[in-house]
Parts: structure tokens; C-alpha cells; sequence
């Protein structure tokens, strides 16, 4: 790839262009991430009246409490579970949807709306439906004998978690894959067809390396999206509970700071999911990269 | 119509000019539903009755949520005058020596007068010092009663006129309505950590943590994995798997109302004021009201029940102006006529003892059969160590570890002696944690 590069004519007008850039990220992030990392030091009351310095034992707390850890193991089974069932179900709507000659927008602008939802609202709905006691779909489970109780059965509540999670995001899946299969050229398709491969190798051979890019970037956006951005939806319909079943990373983080006023421990928890997103990332770029073919 | 548009904003502007003029006093409170709705009414009339105040009532959230966000407003220096706080929050407002005005100071400030020999023992002892002053403003105190359906009862072939006095002729009653078909449930519990673990504690005479439950200093450590303690909880364990209890859900267990309103469940524990809201609810059915059952192989004369509700804390860093109108708003609250009024339309117990004589003088306790139960229930027998109450810092946190710990119960992973083992090893580094921040 060619890089481009354009030369200004004074050292001035650069830094006036990044600088906004260099404010916002400076204010937002940089500064709260310093204050994280000198909270995670200390410890504090709930009130900040006193503070003492502790030197590492929040983080050193953290790693010998089962507690953590077990969070970090439940926290890698919801990403991977809502990565998996928001992108499959997204590229398999998609597909129908790119199949559809008449009406396509009309099914593209419904399979979109649960995008505009708010989370706490989409949370609120999901809380609604499967409620143990006033919900409608335990109320219609019991007809066929299964007994729905979220509040008391961990791994219900995990399935509801993860089920509200990726309906959340599979309208975001499912525009990038519409797109990506759009621009798929169909002459290819027409040569494959005309050589003898049926559908499926065709999108085995074809269709999937060439969205293989749009597959990629997907990945990484659903997985810190589950990590990171389903806060609203686990606080209104589970609350992390029963007996901490769906404490994730970013809950717990909430959980002990906010509720539990331990601002220390909180902190530390934050900086640790901090370097967690480097690494992540890091790992993502540099070795699945390789792997995809732009 | 722009015209129109600054016409109508001219006379706003006009009309709220004198307003301006108050000084308004911020009152965060956790009251929702019915007790919101009273809450308000006894603000509004307050700024009627005087032109210089105005109380401005705004609603948090549950008890939790309140609290943690006046901290958090504390912190950020944008705190109200008056916060409302809940009985297990009191170990860490009155730990915050820099963020309280304690109330009998302002008191003693503003000149008003506030005699706490007039308050009920169980109350004021909850939330004084070591020294006996009492830092707090009583306002909502309650204990958790037992409510029945009595057409429930009557369906089942009980006398509806009969509650349940032990555990034992609760799991009787229960089995015998689960299996006639009167109701699905047998019974249901709002606050399992309050009501099926403090005050169980509290009514056998066990003890919830050492020096005095917490009340003699902060090096104090949780002891409510007891005999009673692992027996209750066996045995919620073995009636919910035999389907003749239901769980309501963590913190102030709010899948339990409905249970009960919908005659899912035909007896229902919770606080004494879920009774506006029961007899709101309760339209289609008869109810009885009944005090806590309790084992009767484990004590023979049950002690009384601790309390619960809020009690309002005044934070400090606001303007002078606005403590001279919170110490008239406390003063007019602290009257009998309104605190008896609050008491009748919600079930909070009267909190003093002109309240209970108003109430006794209007004939509202014979009237209305069953508002006195929890007021009975708290002031039975005399106090022991063991129930006068607890004062634990960092108790919500606690709370949540036993919601927590519970729920593995029910769900199997633990029993109830690892269960209750494990919430008292995590509630003692909990404790530590207090401790050592407010040392």
C-alpha cells in the first residue's frame, strides 16, 4: 500500500489539527486512567475523608480471592458465547436478507431496530420476559416442564445474559456482514457456479474469504463489546447475581466500587481489565491478522 | 407564536420570582410507590405551613442506591442537606465523622428543642454514639411482621383466624395449602438477609457478631453461622426444593410482593410498611397480620424483633440558611400529629410515645386489627446483647455476600453450614477492611 504524505508548511498548523484529538483523549482518558492507577494504591473511606497509601496489597488481594478469578473465567465464557451466537446469527439474517429482491429495506430497517434500543431498556424487556414470577416465556417453559428461575439457577441466568447481550448486537453484525456480502462480486459467484460449485462451496471458497476482513474487525468489536459495553444490560435484568453467577470483569468492577464503596479494589480491577484490553488487542492484530486475507 | 413563546417565558420568570426568595432544602429519600407518594404529601404540607423553606423530596432509588449516590455527591462536593439512610447504613454514616452534622448539634444550634427520652428505646438506641447522643433524625423505622391470606387459609381448611406461631405450624400450614390446591406456595420472604437471618438472630437470643453485635467497637467478627442460624437455613433449603417456599430475590426481594398480591403464596414476611402496599394490593383476599413465627425447641419466650427503615442523616457543607430550615423541618416532622399520621398511612412503627397514645386516643389501633403487631413484636420481653440491634460498618456490602451466599444455597452448590461459614469469613474481611479505613 502506497502511504501518502503531505507536507505542511509551518510545525504550527499539525499540532492545531491533532490538538483536539490530543485534548479529548488527554481528558478522558489518560487523566481518569492516572487517577485509576493512583486509586488503586490506596485505600480509601466510602466518603474520601482518609486515605492510606497500601502499595500493592488491592492487587495482591485480587489475584489469591477465588472471587476474581472465577469472575475472569465467567467473564471469557459470556464474550465468547455472545460473540458466537451475536455473529452467527447476524451472518445468517444477513444472507437471507441479501437473498431478498423485493422488500429488502423493509426487512433491513426492522432487523436493524433492536440497535436503537437503549440497554437499560433492552435489559428492562428482557427482565420482563423472563421474570420467574410475571414473565411470559417461564410461565410458557413450565408448560413443557422446564422450571425457569433465573434468581436461583446460575447457568439460566447465564443463558438470559448472553441471549439479551447478543440480540442487542446482532442488528450491528448484521448491516457490516449485509454490507460485506453486497460488495461480494457476483461475477465470481456466477464463474464458481458455471464451474460446477454448489452453494455451499461457494460460500465456503468464495463468500467467506472475501469477508473474511469485515469477519475480523467484527470479532474484535463484538468481543470488547461483551466484555465491555453489556454493563447496562446485566445491571437491569440479573445484577450480576444469583450467588455472583453473572459477576463479570466490567460488573464486578461496578459492583464493589460503586455499590460495595470499595474504591481501591475497584480501581485496581480497572487497571487489570486495562491491560486485558492491550493484550487482547495486541494478540488480535498481530497474530490473527496474518491470518485474513484483505 | 415566538412572540407568545417570550410572553410565556416572561411570566414564568415573573411568577417564579418570589420562590426564589425561599431557600430550598434538597431531601434525597429512597421511598417509592405508596410511602413516595405520603413522603411528598408530608413536604408539601411542611412548605405550606411556612414561607421561608422549601423541602424539594427527590426520590434516589432503593436504599443502596441512595446512600451511594449521596456519597458519591458528597464526594464530588454537590451533597443534599438531608439524606435518608437505611438501618445498616448507619455503622458507616456514623464511622464519616467529617461528612455528618449530627442532628442533636444542629439542634442545639438552631435552638429548636429535640427530647429523645420521647422516642422508643429499640429506635434511639440504634442510632446513638457511645456517648448517647443521637446523631440521626428517626423518621421511617419498621420490623418485620408476617402477613397471610387468610381466604387462602380458609380454602386450605385452616381457621384464617389462626397464624402460624412457629416454624414448625408454618411448614404444617404450608404443606396442607400447597397440597389442597389453595395456592401454589406456601410462603415468601422480602429481605432474606434481614428478616430470615437479623432477625432470626435477634428473636433467639443469638448472636449476630461478637462485642455486643458491633456495638462495642469496630474490632468486631460475624458469629451468625450458629445452631439456629444453620438450622433456619436448612430448612428454607428443604422447603423450597419441596416447593413450599419461594425465593423473592436478592436485596429487598422484589419478585416477593407479587407472589403474595397474586395469591401465588399464601403468607408473605416482610417490614411492617409493606402493609400500605399489601393493603393496596390485597383486593380480591382477606389479609392477617401475625408477628415472626420462631423454633419453638430453641427458646421459649422469643425475644423481641429489631428494626429496619431509615433514619434521615444531615451531611455537612451547606449553607447556613439551609440547616435553620432542616432544623424546622425536623421539628415539624418530630411532632405527634404528623409522625402519627406517616405511621397510619404507611406501618412504620410510631416512633414515639405521644405517636402510639394519638394513635390510641383516635382508635386507630382498634379500628384497624393488625396495625399494632409490629409494634407489639418490637417492644416484647426485655432487650438482650443479642437484640438491641447491630452496627456493623460496611453492612450493605455484607448483605449482598449473604443475598449471595444464600442463592448458592438454593441453588444446590452449598449447604447451609458452607453457605453460612462462607458469608461469615467474607464478611469478616469485609469488617477488616472497615475497620482499618477507620482507624
Amino acid at each position: 500500500m502506497q502511504t501518502k504524505r503531505t507536507i505542511f508548511p509551518n510545525k504550527g498548523l499539525p499540532w492545531l489539527l491533532i490538538g483536539p484529538q490530543l485534548i479529548v483523549t488527554a481528558i478522558f482518558f489518560l487523566w481518569p486512567s492516572a487517577q485509576a492507577i493512583w486509586t488503586s494504591f490506596r485505600r480509601e473511606d466510602p466518603f474520601g475523608l482518609n486515605t492510606t497509601f497500601v502499595g500493592l496489597a488491592n492487587y495482591t488481594r485480587l489475584f489469591d480471592s477465588g472471587e476474581w478469578v472465577a469472575a475472569a473465567g465467567r467473564t471469557a465464557v459470556f464474550a465468547v458465547s455472545v460473540t458466537a451466537l451475536s455473529m452467527i446469527s447476524a451472518l445468517v439474517l444477513a444472507l437471507a436478507a441479501n437473498r431478498v429482491l423485493r422488500g429488502s429495506r423493509f426487512y433491513t430497517t426492522l432487523l436493524v431496530w433492536p440497535y436503537a434500543v437503549a440497554p437499560v431498556v433492552a435489559g428492562v424487556l428482557w427482565w420482563f420476559l423472563f421474570n420467574p414470577t410475571i414473565g411470559l416465556l417461564p410461565y410458557m417453559l413450565s408448560g413443557f416442564g422446564i422450571s425457569w428461575n433465573h434468581r436461583v439457577n446460575g447457568g439460566q441466568a447465564m443463558t438470559l445474559i448472553v441471549i439479551a447481550a447478543a440480540w442487542k448486537h446482532v442488528s450491528y453484525n448484521f448491516l457490516f456482514f449485509l454490507a460485506a456480502l453486497q460488495s461480494v462480486p457476483k461475477s465470481l459467484i456466477e464463474a464458481a457456479a458455471i464451474d460446477g460449485a454448489g452453494p455451499f462451496q461457494r460460500m465456503r471458497d468464495i463468500v467467506l474469504p472475501l469477508i473474511s476482513p469485515t469477519t475480523f474487525f467484527l470479532l474484535i468489536v463484538n468481543i470488547n463489546y461483551a466484555m465491555f459495553d453489556t454493563f447496562a444490560i446485566i445491571d437491569a435484568t440479573t445484577s450480576g447475581g444469583p450467588a455472583g453467577a453473572t459477576n463479570i470483569l466490567v460488573y464486578k468492577v461496578y459492583a464493589d466500587g460503586f455499590l460495595g464503596l470499595n474504591l481501591g479494589s475497584s480501581s485496581a480491577q480497572s487497571v487489570v481489565l486495562m491491560l486485558i484490553v492491550v493484550a487482547l488487542t495486541f494478540v488480535q492484530f498481530r497474530y490473527v491478522e496474518r491470518k485474513v486475507q484483505y | 407564536m415566538t412572540r407568545h413563546l417570550i410572553g410565556a417565558l416572561l411570566a414564568t420568570a415573573a411568577l417564579s420570582g418570589p420562590a426564589l426568595a425561599q431557600t430550598e432544602v434538597q431531601w434525597w429519600h429512597a421511598m417509592g410507590g405508596e410511602l413516595g407518594a405520603k413522603l411528598e404529601q408530608i413536604a408539601a404540607s411542611f412548605n405550606e405551613t411556612q414561607a421561608d423553606y422549601k423541602i424539594v423530596p427527590v426520590y434516589k432509588g432503593s436504599y443502596p442506591e441512595t446512600l451511594t449516590a449521596a456519597i458519591a455527591a458528597f464526594r464530588a462536593k454537590e451533597q443534599p442537606a438531608i439524606v435518608q439512610v437505611f438501618e445498616v447504613g448507619t455503622g458507616t454514616m456514623m464511622a464519616a465523622k467529617g461528612a455528618v452534622y449530627p442532628v442533636y448539634k444542629l439542634m442545639a444550634d438552631q435552638g429548636k428543642s429535640f427530647d429523645t427520652s420521647e422516642y422508643l428505646g429499640p429506635v434511639v438506641g440504634y442510632y446513638s454514639d457511645p456517648e448517647g447522643n443521637v446523631l440521626s433524625l428517626p423518621f421511617n423505622s419498621s420490623t418485620p411482621i408476617m402477613y397471610y391470606n387468610k381466604d387462602v387459609f380458609a380454602k386450605a381448611g385452616l381457621d384464617p383466624e389462626i397464624a402460624p406461631k412457629t416454624w414448625a405450624e408454618v411448614e404444617a400450614f404450608s404443606q396442607k395449602i400447597v397440597d389442597s390446591g389453595a395456592a401454589k406456595c406456601g410462603f415468601t420472604s422480602g429481605w432474606i438477609s434481614w428478616v430470615q437471618l437479623e432477625n432470626l438472630s435477634a428473636i433467639h437470643d443469638a448472636a449476630y457478631g461478637t462485642r455486643e453485635n458491633g456495638f462495642a467497637g469496630l474490632d468486631t467478627e460475624f458469629t451468625f453461622n450458629g445452631d439456629v442460624q444453620v438450622k433456619h437455613w436448612d430448612n428454607l433449603k428443604k422447603w423450597a426444593d419441596a416447593g413450599l417456599f419461594q425465593y423473592g430475590g436478592p436485596v429487598g426481594g422484589n419478585d416477593a410482593p407479587p407472589k403474595f398480591y397474586t395469591q401465588e403464596c399464601a403468607i408473605y414476611m416482610n417490614s411492617s410498611a409493606s402493609r400500605a402496599g399489601v393493603i393496596n394490593n390485597a383486593k380480591d383476599f382477606q389479609v392477617g397480620f401475625a408477628p415472626l413465627p420462631y423454633y419453638d425447641d430453641m427458646i421459649a419466650e422469643p425475644k423481641n424483633s429489631i428494626i429496619g427503615g431509615a433514619t434521615l442523616w444531615v451531611l455537612n457543607g451547606r449553607k447556613d440558611a439551609e440547616y435553620k430550615g432542616v432544623a424546622a423541618f425536623f421539628d415539624y416532622l418530630s411532632s405527634a400529629e404528623v409522625q402519627a399520621d406517616w405511621h397510619q398511612a404507611t406501618g412504620y412503627l410510631p416512633i414515639t410515645n405521644a405517636t402510639y397514645d394519638l394513635g390510641m386516643t383516635q382508635g386507630y389501633y382498634a379500628a384497624n386489627p393488625g396495625s399494632d403487631v409490629a409494634i407489639q413484636q418490637i417492644t416484647r420481653g426485655t432487650p438482650s446483647v443479642n437484640s438491641k440491634g447491630l452496627r456493623f460498618g460496611n453492612l450493605t456490602q455484607v448483605r449482598d455476600v449473604i443475598d449471595s451466599e444464600f442463592e448458592a444455597l438454593l441453588g444446590g452448590q452449598k449447604t447451609a453450614k458452607a453457605a453460612l461459614d462462607s458469608a461469615v469469613t467474607r464478611g469478616n474481611a469485609i469488617l477488616r477492611d472497615f475497620e482499618a479505613a477507620n482507624k
